[in-house]
């Protein structure tokens, strides 16, 4: 199994970083999305894996009486899967705004910070 | 040293810091008046410092200080000999003479308060830097004094020059302060001693050294960068920008003196070689030569005085370089003459710029009745510049000769070198004392009178101060000259030399010189115009050179800048996966680390599908021609986790993931309905294939190391921690959720907070609105 899920997340990687390379910002956005999931499968896969048995106590018990999934991973996960939501949000809406103003989605197009041409700095003293 | 004499020297090193401190509020209550008061502190010292001459030139040296960091072997320490006491003594005398003249220089200035300050900050340093014992000690003072006179040369920040002259002297005294780190460091590396009275002990360890001609030649960077030396010249002259305060107490007696004072203390341990006894006289006497030439071109009082300061630390450097004791006595006597007699010319200068309201000797002329007291000062001053008889700067010049003689070809080139640069200086020396007061009084900017008190008395007294010394020639060669020679030389040495001149090769040599000088005063004006035409002819210099370095060092930082942060986004994402890649694999391969071949999974034919659907999912993202496409398949590979998430025993990950997805594929749904936008690609097919060759390494690199990562044992203790305490200690059977808010609970307060803080942001994204929200209507 995990065999399968490291070629798996080899190709979410790969899919996501090859959309993160594009010049618009649409594409980039999708790409996060992408590599968020592959992280988090990196997470869970390096806990290595269980099948079907979730990491709960029976009723009757003070500790798990059979073999369950690692909780540890899962629970960076849970926290992972909210942050990188939230990041993703901002992110959103920062592209949407930064569309707005600039009147363009493609990065080579947004130099408010860099411009194109800059002039050498003064050469006195 | 007693305990009490330790304080007290402490005490004494720090006053002119508080002095300094004090200054601005002193001249704000008593504006230029507060000088008198100021000027106790140097004075204070002076006499703090006296009290030394005497176990000094019996020949003891003391030593003092506290320990700073132990367990590195580095103490703020102080070592007084008979040279670091005559520097001391220069430093606070001369130093309470200008502390009086900058009271009367800048009298009204609105700055006067900082100036003070600044000259003694820069005071504290200079004398800091030569009672300094620890090798520490002394390079904190040496960058301290770097820094103040920048500070001071800069004072006037409004002129361009001004800015330029003080960069000037940090960038090149700055650069010779790196060198002398290193070269202590390598002293310290080679020899063991931390200090200098250490390293003075050490006899000929470091001479015999392998690593002595790098500390040698690192040393000598920064002594030759601190005292001008060719060609390394150029700064002093320009840091004529600063006020005439300035010049007259850093350019006469103090921080250019640094250099000369470096050299000077490390004679005993690196002196003596061949390597030192040609490197020194060489750029010694070239620096000699080259500073009387440059100051014969000159018209301005202070240029003309600057630059036969680089000549005479030229000369300083070439007798403490030529080897003999005789030399090294002359280095000494010639060293105190020049501190007087050229912190008195400057003063004058200073002054008759002040009254006059112009330094050109050409527009100068017949200023004696109108200024006595300054000529009196001028004069007395420039006899001992010119070494006349009954003056200081006569015994310096009879022991010059006597020293370097006609023994060798060698010597006889020196004293050649000598000869004329002596004679040169005698010329401009006179120049300046003489051309500004005699002939027919020329009308001047200002109406000429005598200048205040404050004013006159520095430069008086040093005149003075170089007659004086010369006439009780036996006093003052007990007290400074001995001991200072002897510190000089690493051995005991005295000097004897009288002010009755006696018939012998020197006196000849000094009448040869004084004959040339005359003849040089009498043509200086059509020497003066042939100089201007053979520099003209040459057109470069360092001066200029340093103007092209640094615009070049802009120029290339400004083009390395241009290529690293090119502003385009998909450049830095390339750099950093091209990065990422590189970490992962770079190691696997240097180690050997890649993962042993696994077996092909065996798997339910359901997970296969799953995971069949999620690279269909992310497959379909790229080649998605509409934005629906684009966001159902960002849908379908996020349902694809959380299915497979459901499958591996995880069912509150998938939960939240099925949550988390929904919301985004909303979200992406409204924002990009909203944006004209297509989600296909753009980029030609060749930037295409570099992408996807880099995306595919960084994949390719990721699924190893996690399928590497996986084939090593796994140390499950902190899984089975959590296991074993769920129920007994936090009282819950979903043991993820008791991690989450019990074991880990701060950590989900901080994702709380993060979610908190970029709704605020999405918040404030959607609210602020650019402020020129109607330009489109305005332009329509």
């Amino acid at each position: 199994m995990e065999v399968a899920l490291s070629v798996f997340v080899g190709i979410f990687f790969a899919v996501a970083i090859y959309l993160m390379l594009s010049k618009h910002i649409i594409r980039i956005l999708l790409g996060v999305s992408i590599f968020g999931n592959a992280v988090n499968l990196t997470i869970f896969t390096v806990g290595r894996v269980v099948r079907e048995v979730p990491p709960i106590i029976p009723e009757a018990l003070q500790t798990p009486d059979t073999i369950t999934a690692n909780p540890l991973p899962q629970a960076l996960i849970l926290t992972a899967i909210v942050i990188s939501f939230s990041f993703f949000a901002f992110l959103l809406v920062l592209a949407f705004r930064t569309y707005q103003e600039l009147g363009t989605d493609d990065t080579d197009g947004m130099r408010v910070a860099e411009p194109e041409g800059e002039p050498l700095p003064p050469l006195g003293y | 040293m007693t305990a009490d004499s330790q304080w007290l020297t402490f005490l004494a090193l720090m006053l002119p810091f508080a002095a300094a401190a004090l200054a601005p509020f002193l001249t704000k209550l008593l504006r230029h008046n507060a000088a008198w008061v100021l000027a106790i502190a140097p004075a204070l010292m002076f006499l703090h410092f006296s009290g030394f001459l005497d176990p000094v030139s019996e020949g003891r040296a003391l030593a003092g200080g506290y320990a700073w960091i132990p367990s590195l072997d580095v103490d703020f320490s102080w070592y007084l000999d008979g040279l670091s006491v005559t520097f001391a003594l220069l430093i606070t005398g001369i130093g309470t003479l200008i502390v009086l003249y900058s009271g009367g220089y800048l009298n009204g200035h609105e700055h006067q308060g900082r100036f003070f300050s600044f000259i003694l900050m820069f005071m504290g340093s200079m004398l800091g830097l030569v009672v300094a014992d620890s090798f520490l000690t002394l390079f904190v003072f040496w960058e301290l004094t770097s820094i103040t006179s920048f500070l001071l040369i800069g004072f006037d920040h409004s002129r361009s020059g001004s800015r330029r002259a003080a960069l000037q002297a940090l960038i090149v005294t700055g650069m010779g302060g790196l060198s002398l780190l290193a070269g202590l460091l390598v002293i310290w590396g080679a020899t063991g001693a931390s200090s200098l009275s250490a390293l003075l002990a050490t006899g000929d360890a470091l001479r015999e050294a392998p690593l002595y001609l790098a500390a040698l030649l690192l040393i000598l960077g920064g002594a030759f960068t601190k005292s001008a030396q060719f060609p390394f010249h150029f700064w002093l002259p320009n840091a004529m920008e600063a006020p005439t305060p300035v010049s007259a107490y850093l350019h006469s007696a103090t921080m250019v003196k640094a250099g000369v004072y470096l050299v000077m203390r490390l004679n005993p341990v690196l002196g003596e070689t061949v390597a030192w006894e040609t490197i020194l006289p060489v750029f010694g006497g070239t620096t000699l030569i080259v500073g009387t030439f440059l100051a014969v071109r000159q018209t301005d009082l202070k240029l003309m005085l600057a630059y036969t300061t680089v000549a005479s630390l030229g000369l300083l450097v070439m007798l403490t370089g030529f080897g003999s004791h005789k030399a090294v006595e002359a280095a000494a006597l010639y060293l105190v003459a020049h501190s007087l007699f050229k912190g008195a010319l400057f003063m004058v200068a200073g002054l008759v710029d002040h009254e006059t309201g112009t330094r050109d000797v050409t527009r100068l002329g017949g200023l004696r009745s109108a200024m006595p007291v300054t000529f009196a000062a001028a004069v007395l001053a420039a006899c001992s510049m010119g070494g006349l008889p009954l003056f200081f700067g006569f015994l310096a010049k009879e022991e010059i000769y006597a020293a370097l003689g006609f023994a060798s070809g060698w010597s006889a080139a020196l004293t050649l070198v000598a000869i004329v640069g002596n004679g040169l200086m005698f010329a401009i020396g006179f120049a300046v004392a003489l051309k500004p007061f005699l002939g027919a009084p020329v009308e001047t900017p200002k109406h000429a009178h005598e200048g205040p008190v404050l004013l006159w008395l520095g430069p008086l007294v040093l005149g003075g101060l170089g007659l004086i010394a010369a006439l009780i020639s036996t006093v003052s060669h007990r007290l400074i000259s001995s001991p200072m020679s002897s510190a000089i030389a690493g051995e005991p040495v005295t000097v004897t030399i009288s002010t009755v001149p006696h018939i012998g090769m020197p006196l000849a040599l000094s009448l040869v010189t004084v004959g040339f000088g005359v003849a040089a005063f009498r043509m200086l004006g059509r020497l003066r115009g042939v100089m201007a035409s053979v520099l003209n002819a040459i057109g470069w210099g360092p001066d200029k050179g340093f103007d092209q370095a640094l615009a070049a060092t802009t120029k290339l930082s400004f083009g390395v800048t241009r290529i690293i942060q090119s502003g385009r986004l998909d450049y830095y994402m390339t750099a950093t996966f091209i990065a990422l890649a590189a970490a992962l694999l770079i190691p696997m391969i240097a180690f050997g680390e890649f993962p042993a071949a696994p077996a092909f999974p065996a798997m339910p034919f359901y997970e296969w599908i799953v995971l069949l659907i999620g690279v269909i999912g992310v497959g379909a993202v790229i080649y998605a021609r509409d934005r629906l496409t684009a966001i159902v398949s960002l849908g379908i590979q996020g349902f694809a986790v959380a299915l497979l998430f459901m499958l591996l025993g995880a069912p509150d990950l998938s939960f939240t993931q099925f949550m988390v997805e929904t919301l985004s594929v909303v979200i992406l749904a409204l924002v990009m309905t909203r944006l004209r936008l297509s989600p296909t690609d753009h980029r030609p097919t060749s930037e295409k294939i570099g992408d996807v060759l880099v995306a595919g390494t960084c994949g390719a690199a990721l699924g190893l190391m996690l399928l590497r990562v996986t084939q090593v044992p796994f140390n499950a203790e902190l899984s089975e921690f959590f296991a074993a305490n769920s129920r007994v200690i936090a009282h819950g059977r979903n043991i993820v959720n008791v991690i989450i808010v019990d074991f880990r609970g701060m950590d989900t307060l901080g994702e709380i907070a993060v979610v908190m803080i970029t709704g605020l942001a999405i918040l404030a994204l959607v609210r602020i609105r650019s402020a020129k929200p109607a330009k489109a209507g305005q332009e329509s």
